[in-house]
């Protein structure tokens, strides 16, 4: 669950990905599949066309109860913890008192005296340890992360393929609703209709010991329309092209969400949160840089690192957090830090890649947004 | 479906192959290199006329998940580039001793040629490296 030293952990799922013909790599301490045999672009298509399922499992998942678990939350998170109700998770960032990142994070509402945070795998230990830190006496806090596992199931037919398995009402819930105790295949399941692709889909939380069998039935479940096991590799275009951040990336300990054009999340009337005077401080005066998305207008692809000039020349303005080729917009796409007077739509910026200098222009919004039939 | 590794072709530590015709070697990556790779979506190669050099970096390819340095086996001029990579970097992967192929090179000096693996050395060398 936490150190990337030594022998790289496995999740539940590990023997199925072997099982699979999996290209498997050390990522952040854990063995995990960057693609299975068909190939990143096959499985990012079959994502966006049907369905993708996701091994998440090394994702931490650490429990708050007791009567203060709310008012705990709370003080931990940018977001209004107190607006949830019962069956209904939030997007967030934790924060340190500078206002930097120390993750970015989905609170979910089980009950008034129960939350569940869902962190990022390489922060399980840090996370913990900063929870416990700042409110480990108001709540009980409990990392059940090891004897949790998280399959992420996502794309246009993921709520027809997952309503073969489960009577549980999956048209009611909406975007970021959940549902607990539910049977999925015969699984004791928790069901949200959270992801990180920018399709439709849904989360499905169980205990470790009945992942595989719940895999193996959504896998099956997924396959008639097309749906496949998706790895890292496709992970990562998916979720650019979404234009979904990244933590280690695009986010970090010194990056604040108002740079990380996340200030959406940050409702500072909600509390007294780790944080929050840095970041009134920083809205008033305005951050000094911004994380923007960009697509490439030469031949060229940005990755993580390369520095970004203004188009007069000179030193580097910022740099590349996150680069790829867009393989469903068709286009190379990144985001990257750029001082704040650079950062508006339409604007271009030159990316330095490995030496030759590639202009791009800056964009609003995801690269790519699934079509909508009507509104929700 | 070609033979993981043609025995008509020579190898290189880089995991490049080289197909010697006369003074002009054809060039381009390994099976082994392109499942390392994943999916190709870029390739970098150089001008027609300039040159290269043994061991030294030629060019790159673009994957889904990240750059790689191209390295050169042979020292010599450029004569010709596959351009329609530029169009149809998956060549790469569908076809790497075929249509894959990246540039031809007139050698600048016959000996290096003895420097290159043979098939079975190649296929020794990864076995060794695996292991």
């Amino acid at each position: 669950m936490t150190a990337s030293q030594g022998e790289p952990r496995k999740t539940p799922l590990y023997e199925a990905h072997k099982a699979l013909g999996a290209r498997i790599i050390d990522f952040g301490g854990w063995w995990m599949p960057v693609s299975y045999p068909s190939g990143i672009i096959d499985e990012h298509k079959a994502c966006r066309s049907a369905v993708g399922i996701f091994d998440v499992s090394h994702m931490g998942e650490v429990h708050f109860r007791g009567p203060r678990a709310a008012e705990a939350v709370q003080r931990l998170v940018t977001n209004a913890v107190g607006k949830l109700t019962d069956g209904h998770a939030l997007y967030t960032v934790a924060c340190h008192p500078t206002g930097g990142i120390v993750d970015d994070l989905i609170v979910y509402r089980v009950k008034a005296d129960h939350f569940l945070i869902v962190v990022n795998a390489g922060n399980i230990a840090k996370d913990v340890a900063w929870f416990r830190q700042n409110v480990g006496t108001w709540c009980d806090i409990r990392d059940a992360s090891d004897e949790t596992a998280l399959i992420s199931f996502q794309g246009p037919k993921a709520q027809s393929a997952l309503a073969a398995l489960t009577r549980a009402d999956l048209a009611s819930l909406r975007a970021f609703d959940f549902v607990t105790d539910v049977d999925v295949a015969g699984v004791r399941s928790w069901v949200a209709r959270t992801g990180y692709t920018g399709e439709d889909g849904f989360e499905v939380f169980c205990a470790a010991g009945d992942a595989r069998r719940l895999w193996d039935h959504l896998v099956e479940a997924a396959s008639p329309p097309g749906g496949k096991p998706v790895g890292l590799g496709a992970r990562d275009t998916l979720r650019l092209e979404a234009r979904l951040s990244l933590y280690g990336n695009d986010l970090d300990d010194n990056t604040s969400p108002l740079e990380a054009g996340l200030g959406w999340v940050v409702k500072p009337e909600s509390g007294d949160f780790i944080g929050r005077d840095a970041l009134m401080a920083q809205k008033a005066e305005g951050p000094r840089r911004k994380l923007v998305g960009f697509v490439m207008l030469g031949r060229g692809i940005a990755r993580h690192g390369y520095p970004i000039h203004d188009l007069a020349g000179g030193a580097a303005v910022g740099q590349v957090t996150s680069g790829t080729t867009g393989l469903t917009v068709e286009k190379n796409i990144g985001m990257g830090y750029v001082p704040t007077r650079m950062a508006e739509p339409g604007g271009k910026l030159v990316v330095d890649c490995r030496g030759k200098m590639i202009e791009a222009e800056i964009v609003k919004g995801p690269f790519y947004q699934r079509p909508r039939e009507g509104k929700k | 479906m070609s033979a993981t590794y043609p025995d008509d072709l020579l190898y290189t530590k880089d995991h490049e192959w080289a197909r010697i015709s006369g003074k002009v070697a054809t060039v381009g990556i390994t099976k082994f290199a392109v499942d390392q790779l994943g999916d190709v979506t870029q390739v970098d190669l150089p001008k027609e006329g300039e040159s290269v050099k043994a061991h030294e970096v030629f060019g790159s390819v673009e994957s889904v998940k990240a750059v790689s340095d191209l390295f050169a086996p042979l020292t010599g001029k450029v004569v010709k580039v596959n351009s329609p990579l530029n169009d149809s970097p998956e060549y790469v992967n569908e076809d790497p001793y075929d249509e894959g192929w990246m540039i031809q090179v007139e050698m600048a000096n016959l000996d290096e040629v003895k420097g290159l693996m043979s098939a079975e050395a190649y296929a020794k060398f990864l076995k060794e490296s695996a292991e």
